[in-house]
């Protein structure tokens, strides 16, 4: 029911009095109504400002939040107010709709910004008035467009992106598309370009007259003529490089049904098929003038360019998207081209001597004078005739002009996509490097949080507290997950550095060990140095973590972060770590049970007389530590999800 | 005469409806309701046409099915349904629709949006696969959404359920294909995304083979008979007879 007709509601309960002596049946009894609930005044805060509203007008839309019982989930008990920490702007809109049935949309917001507020307080989009429903689809149709250029953009971004292990034809396809990926890409660019341009320079000089010889001073002939096997060489030359081209690109060619297909590769077999065919027609009179007119094509050469140039291509797009305007204009000369011919004719048709034998005789003039030419071969004579004639020039002024605009425009759209296009993709490094650094700063956090003895277990320290209580408790509880996260999987979070050195030390405690993986590979140590990031250092690393040494190493240090003792302020090196006495070692498995079940987790069983002591106080407390971990594991993020699902927004 | 007689009575009769003439009422009667019967039937044959007439285009109208689309929206229980349901305070279940409301306010979150919300915990990792099975541990009935009961009754079962309803969870969460038994390759499959979920630069270096290590360990402890899975019976058992789980089962309990 529409907001506006709610309020004659009483009125029209009140007219039914009139049905009351007419009625065959007694009335039903009128529903009990909650006068005091109707006149209740509601206070909505929205993010510290505050609306006020009788509550009658929000409950005409039982629909929507605020006219359901679902605004009771905010509700404040304490200040008697519904509390709503959302934009207090766009809340007003909201609120005048409850009050006028028509939903207005604000001109200076972000579209996105006004749907997201309507998907929030439940109200549908197609509620919008009709003042402002066509500019709200315009802009949201607009919003659309930029969104799914900018997508296409990013997966045109995409595809530098390409693995290194792609085939031969994947790689090739890549830098024949994009020649600025590889420096032999970039060269042979360059060198198609470069013979693009002396094959035409070629087809222009070779008409060009000499100078006579000695024998024949008088005759003229062309340079073509007088140096038929040197022009024949050169373009023997070219044309084998076009198609050596043609049939490597015919080959990487990811489609290629679409690439035979498309307008490029068309221009690449028209420019060379004249060479071929003109080395199969023989050279007698009866088919000569037809290779004479072939061999017009070779100037299609040109348009090899286009691969080559930007603009060319925008320029190419504009022509593609405005095929309607261009048929359009087409058609309206076409017409005019037909009137005006049709009218000269007539009108000249009386005068002896006259140009203007046909209609298509005057199709020539008509299209001279409204493209403004004015040759002047064709003159008309009688008064009507140049009347008629000024009329066809004016005309084709607007004929020609009106759809001009629309081509400039869709031209300067599609340039500035182009550009825009460009400016994203150089963008994207930088982009990319600051969604990394955003990434890593949370994982920094916690690092940070760690080396400051946030994560130990004992926190009766003043100092620590007072440490533990400068973090929000949002940032209390995510560090909290994610040392769960560690404690489930026994590894740590470490930043990149640390990673490289760990990559280092794992190498160099390989060296050093007795396994037969090092002994094997003599050149192992040295490749591991010179390129740290590779995938195969990482494999040999892994095949040399497998040693003992990395995993009781890897225990030490378990021991250390988990025990606390003798920690100093900053961190040790692997060198004293390894120092560590044994005593220690003991001492610490014998204080906490908990301690003792993380040790049996990556330890393996004891093969030396040094390990043995150790694990064999692990081994009673071992039957703990696998069901603990998956407990946690179990646990670890489903209920944390809930402190950091209600305090998203300061994420 | 008598013909003029006859002619009379038979008028009489018909003005002032001589009960002598009873045959003759009867076909007038007849005659009468005929027409009715027609006028009637055209008429509800002309609504009829006119109904469907008017219901085709609405159901070819595009519009229409954009608003049907547009406002798919679920609006939750009143507040004492879910506090009867749940273990919460009105206190903590307005809290929790707030948050909820923020992130999801068609009512509804969708699998790929419950991905991008967890996800956002660690960055430093792929939490997308963990995200996948807890999704379905929360979507009670399986339609593809979770709703604002989906959430709060889950989560009344970890915050302030029993440790066997805590256990149960956790089995629920494991067990993948929810046939009542976890298999190896379902731990796997578990144990992978939450090593997924540590990223690459970790120490010591997370080899490719930690996983497997772990679900091994795992059913070294749960599995008792030895057959390969391990039951909700073999789980139960195990785990309450751990003192390390039974101990951190509270160490959630105050998320809220």
């Amino acid at each position: 029911m529409a907001a506006g007709v709610a309020t004659w509601l009483p009125f029209a309960r009140a007219a039914a009095v009139g049905w009351l002596p007419l009625a065959q049946q007694p009335l039903p009894p009128a529903p009990e109504v909650k006068a005091s609930r109707g006149d209740e005044v509601l206070v909505v805060n929205v993010s510290g400002r505050r609306f006020e509203t009788w509550k009658n007008t929000l409950d005409r839309y039982p629909d929507t939040l605020l006219g359901s019982s679902e605004k009771e989930f905010f509700y404040d008990a304490e200040s008697g107010e519904y509390f709503f920490d959302r934009d207090p702007d766009m809340f007003r809109h909201v609120l005048n709709f409850y009050r006028t049935g028509r939903l207005h949309c604000p001109r200076q917001e972000c579209i996105q910004a006004f749907d997201e507020e309507l998907a929030f307080y439940g109200l549908v989009p197609e509620l919008v008035g009709d003042c402002c429903l066509e500019e709200y689809r315009d802009r949201k149709k607009e919003n659309a467009e930029r969104l799914a250029e900018d997508e296409e953009a990013e997966q045109a971004g995409e595809g530098p992106a390409l693995p290194a292990g792609s085939s031969l034809r994947q790689r090739l396809w890549r830098a024949f598309e994009n020649p600025h990926t590889s420096t032999a890409a970039l060269v042979f660019y360059y060198v198609t370009g470069f013979f693009i341009a002396v094959s035409v320079i070629a087809n222009v000089v070779e008409t060009i007259p000499c100078r006579g010889t000695p024998r024949w001073p008088s005759k003229e002939q062309s340079c073509g003529d007088r140096f038929p096997t040197a022009f024949f060489c050169m373009d023997t030359a070219c044309v084998l490089i076009f198609t050596g081209e043609y049939l490597l690109r015919l080959f990487a060619a990811p489609s290629r049904c679409r690439f035979l297909r498309s307008v490029m590769s068309l221009i690449d077999v028209v420019a060379i098929l004249p060479y071929y065919i003109g080395l199969f027609v023989p050279k007698n009179d009866d088919v000569s003038g037809a290779f004479v007119t072939l061999r017009v094509f070779r100037v299609f050469r040109i348009f090899k360019f286009s691969r080559h140039s930007q603009g060319l291509r925008i320029l190419g797009y504009t022509l593609k998207s405005c095929a309607s305007e261009l048929g359009f204009l087409l058609f309206s000369l076409t017409m005019a081209i037909i009137i005006f011919a049709t009218v000269m004719f007539y009108a000249e048709k009386g005068t002896s001597k006259t140009n203007f034998t046909s209609i298509p005789a005057a199709f020539w003039y008509t299209i001279v004078t409204m493209t403004t030419l004015g040759y002047g071969d064709m003159v008309p004579s009688t008064i009507a005739g140049k009347i008629f004639g000024s009329i066809c020039s004016l005309s084709g002024v607007l004929v020609i002009a009106l759809p001009v605009p629309v081509i400039v425009s869709n031209f300067s759209r599609i340039y500035h996509q182009n550009q825009r296009a460009d400016k994203r993709r150089a963008q994207q490094k930088v982009r990319l490097a600051r969604i990394r650094l955003a990434k890593s700063g949370t994982t920094n956090a916690f690092l940070q949080y760690k080396q400051n003895g946030g994560l130990e277990d004992s926190g009766s320290g003043d100092g620590q507290m007072l440490c533990v209580r400068s973090r929000s408790a949002f940032e209390q509880q995510h560090h909290h997950l994610l040392h769960c996260l560690e404690k489930t999987t026994c590894h740590e979070f470490t930043d990149e550095l640390t990673f490289s050195e760990a990559l280092g030390a794992v190498s160099l405690g390989g060296r050093t060990s007795r396994s037969t993986s090092v002994s094997s590979q003599p050149m192992g140590p040295g490749s591991l140095f010179s390129s740290c990031c590779s995938r195969r250092v990482n494999r040999r690393a892994i095949r040399l973590a497998n040693s003992t040494a990395s995993v009781s190493r890897g225990s030490m240090q378990e021991l250390d972060t988990l025990a606390g003792l003798r920690r100093s302020p900053a961190p040790q090196t692997r060198s004293s770590l390894n120092a560590k006495p044994h005593d220690s070692l003991d001492l610490n498995c014998d204080s906490r049970d908990f301690v003792a079940a993380i040790i049996s987790i990556p330890t393996p069983p004891a093969n030396t007389p040094d390990e043995s002591q150790p694990s064999s106080p692990s081994g009673g407390g071992g039957s703990g530590g696998t069901p603990n971990t998956t407990l946690r594991n179990s646990s670890l993020g489903t209920p944390c999800l809930l402190p950091e699902t209600v305090k998203i927004s300061s994420l | 005469m008598q013909r003029t007689k006859e002619a009379v009575k038979a008028s009489d009769g018909n003005l002032l409806g001589d009960p002598g003439r009873i045959p003759l009422s009867k076909r007038e009667s007849i005659k009468w309701q005929r027409p009715r019967f027609t006028r009637q039937a055209l008429m509800r044959c002309c609504l009829i046409k006119w109904i469907l007439s008017s219901a085709a285009p609405q159901g070819s109208d595009s519009s229409d099915s954009e608003l049907e689309l547009s406002t798919v929206r679920h609006q939750p229980e009143g507040l004492d349904q879910l506090q009867a349901q749940t273990k919460f305070t009105k206190k903590e279940l307005q809290s929790l629709y707030r948050g909820f409301k923020n992130e999801c306010p068609t009512g509804l979150v969708d699998e790929d949006t419950f991905k991008l919300i967890y996800s956002q915990f660690f960055p430093q990792g792929d939490a997308t696969t963990y995200a996948h099975f807890l999704f379905n541990a929360f979507d009670a009935d399986g339609n593809g959404a979770i709703h604002f009961e989906d959430f709060v009754v889950g989560l009344s079962i970890l915050l302030r359920g029993t440790v066997h309803e805590k256990l149960k969870w956790a089995f629920n969460l494991y067990d993948i294909n929810k046939d009542g038994c976890i298999t190896k390759e379902e731990m796997l499959a578990i144990m992978k995304s939450i090593y997924d979920m540590m990223g690459r630069h970790t120490y010591p270096i997370l080899r490719e083979d930690a996983p497997l290590e772990h679900v091994e360990r795992f059913f070294q402890k749960m599995d008792r008979n030895q057959d390969g899975v391990v039951t909700i019976d073999e789980f139960l058992e195990t785990c309450q007879k751990d003192e390390n789980i039974m101990n951190s089962m509270q160490l959630f309990e105050n998320v809220i």
